[in-house]
């Protein structure tokens, strides 16, 4: 069986700069993705991001990305691509596939960053071909450039849904309106105002109640939500569509830390089964640290800091970083952290994850 | 209904009158001025840095809204490419007697052309007036989020944010009851 220092799961925003970070002090470290290139959501991520300007805010995903990649190649992580973690075992012990093989790689140290899938909802004609995840979407136009469909619906008001429904108006597509549950628009109001200027109406207290076509998504009814959030019957519109897209949540995906025995807690706002962490990022199991939406679905400036915070506190433990030198690179990632998860949006998560994140040393030496 | 950002996407008469980075009266009359329509307080500061006169101040901690000094503000514009939420704008009132100029980010293609006449929309994305293209500026500096300047009877400077896009021919918008 093979062996490393370092093994990383998942080459999103948190796997390559805890990777990075890894590198850069000089261990040995092997990046694990199943898709063929690294690099996770980054690169259908064509908008700027937000953020503070010293820590690449106002940069598009897709070149973020780019840098994350070059950064790798200079600090020599190894990847492996086409390779599917099927397993976590004791002694620390991984089990991939790659190519219908499989085998065992053994680490020092591991990172889960696997990141998180879309959730589903269902309603009569859910299954019809054109209906899919506003995340779906987004890879189908651009990544693969293909445009799945020319008048889109759009079911839910967060940052995903808003951002995807600019980017199916930057591709061509027509947005027929963007329906919202919950009596206001649950993304950034700079989203939802680009959107509307483009003449996208946003419908809160609105869902969709069914689609229908014969092979394919061709109409979708819509209807008004009381605030109790019961439809209002005599309220349906229908609407001619040919996608209905989806954007009604994430939820870590959690398999191999469960596997391995993390314990977890259930926090429905940070997207569900959560494996408990401290500060370094380490989960409940010796040597496995966790980062990004796996920890509680946020942001992928937060998935890249966080990221960072289990790269440097692996090349602590490993004995690569020391002293004073450590402590001030960990303190500046979690000032950046705090930052990021300030303000009104950011401080509900930040309050969530602090209720159960232990080890606070960082606090109390502030 | 609910009005204001959080409830329609479009910002209300009192959340201008509130938000900091929003020019008086008195600003507006003395020519060209940002106007950044900001006032949800998430973590971004790119706007700060962008600016040569030092006319936006974020400072510390970043989600405090951008506060524009009207008085530092030349309405140069290089603020507008930076915000990644587009919601930095400049409006000069006195471009001519009857004409105001107003400069938005503008993501999608084809651009127009210099001269265009083009439709202006508001903030709903409502076709208020038409008014004619000036500038399109689009260095790699913007990163690819073109700034073009129309211009538009004054009246309409307070509403019109952009243009419509560019579409091929679309289908009427069939909203029916069932």
């Amino acid at each position: 069986m093979e062996s490393v220092e370092v093994a990383v799961i998942g080459a999103g925003p948190a796997g390559l700069s805890a990777s990075i970070e890894v590198a850069k002090a000089g261990a040995e470290v092997v990046l694990i993705d199943e898709n063929n290139k690294p690099g996770g959501q980054l690169f259908k991520q064509i908008h700027k991001f937000f953020g503070s300007r010293a820590h690449m805010a106002g940069i598009r995903g897709i070149d973020i990305a780019t840098q994350l990649l070059e950064e790798c190649e200079k600090f020599g992580v190894k990847t492996l691509l086409d390779t599917v973690a099927f397993g976590l075992f004791e002694k620390n012990k991984i089990g991939l596939v790659n190519n219908d093989k499989s085998f065992f790689l053994q680490a020092k140290k591991i990172v889960l960053a696997t990141g998180a899938s879309e959730n589903v909802l269902n309603f009569p004609g859910w299954t019809l071909p054109g209906v899919m995840g506003a995340g779906a979407l987004q890879t189908i136009m651009n990544v693969n450039r293909v445009l799945p469909g020319k008048r889109i619906l759009m079911i839910g008001s967060g940052n995903v849904g808003l951002i995807v429904s600019y980017q199916a108006l930057q591709a061509g597509a027509e947005v027929i309106a963007i329906v919202e549950a919950a009596p206001q628009i649950g993304g950034y109001g700079v989203h939802a105002a680009k959107i509307r200027r483009a003449g996208v109406p946003i419908l809160v207290s609105h869902t969709v109640q069914q689609v229908f076509g014969s092979d394919c998504v061709e109409r979708a009814v819509i209807i008004r939500l009381d605030e109790k959030w019961k439809p209002i019957l005599g309220s349906e519109k229908k609407l001619k569509v040919d996608v209905v897209c989806l954007n009604v949540g994430l939820t870590p995906l959690t398999e191999l830390a469960w596997m391995v025995g993390c314990k977890f807690v259930y926090i429905p706002a940070l997207g569900g089964h959560i494996p408990i962490h401290n500060w370094n990022m380490e989960s409940s199991k010796k040597d496995l640290y966790i980062a990004g939406d796996l920890t509680g679905v946020e942001e992928a400036s937060t998935a890249l800091e966080e990221g960072r915070l289990a790269g440097l506190a692996i090349a602590e433990s490993l004995g690569y970083l020391k002293g004073e030198k450590i402590f001030k690179r960990k303190a500046e990632v979690r000032k950046r952290l705090a930052a990021l998860r300030s303000g009104p949006f950011g401080e509900t998560k930040r309050k969530l994850k602090e209720s159960f994140m232990q080890g606070d040393e960082w606090k109390e030496n502030e | 209904m609910n009005k204001g950002l959080k409830f329609t996407g479009v910002l209300s008469e009192e959340e201008l009158k509130k938000c900091p980075g929003y020019p008086s009266e008195e600003r507006f009359k003395k020519g060209p001025v940002a106007v950044i329509e900001c006032i949800q307080e998430i973590p971004c500061n790119p706007c700060e840095v962008a600016c040569p006169f030092g006319a936006i101040k974020v400072g510390d901690p970043i989600i405090n809204l951008p506060v524009l000094d009207e008085e530092k503000c030349k309405g140069c514009g290089l603020c507008i490419s930076s915000c990644p939420g587009l919601a930095i704008f400049t409006v000069d009132m006195l471009y001519s007697k009857t004409k105001a100029v107003v400069s938005f980010p503008f993501e999608y293609l084809p651009l127009p052309k210099v001269g265009n006449e083009i439709e202006a929309v508001n903030r709903e994305g409502k076709i208020v007036t038409t008014g004619r293209v000036l500038k399109i500026k689009n260095p790699s500096k913007n990163d690819r989020t073109p700034v073009i300047s129309i211009a538009i009877p004054k009246e309409w400077a307070r509403e019109v944010r952009s243009i419509t896009i560019p579409q091929e021919e679309k289908e009427e918008r069939i909203i029916e009851r069932s």
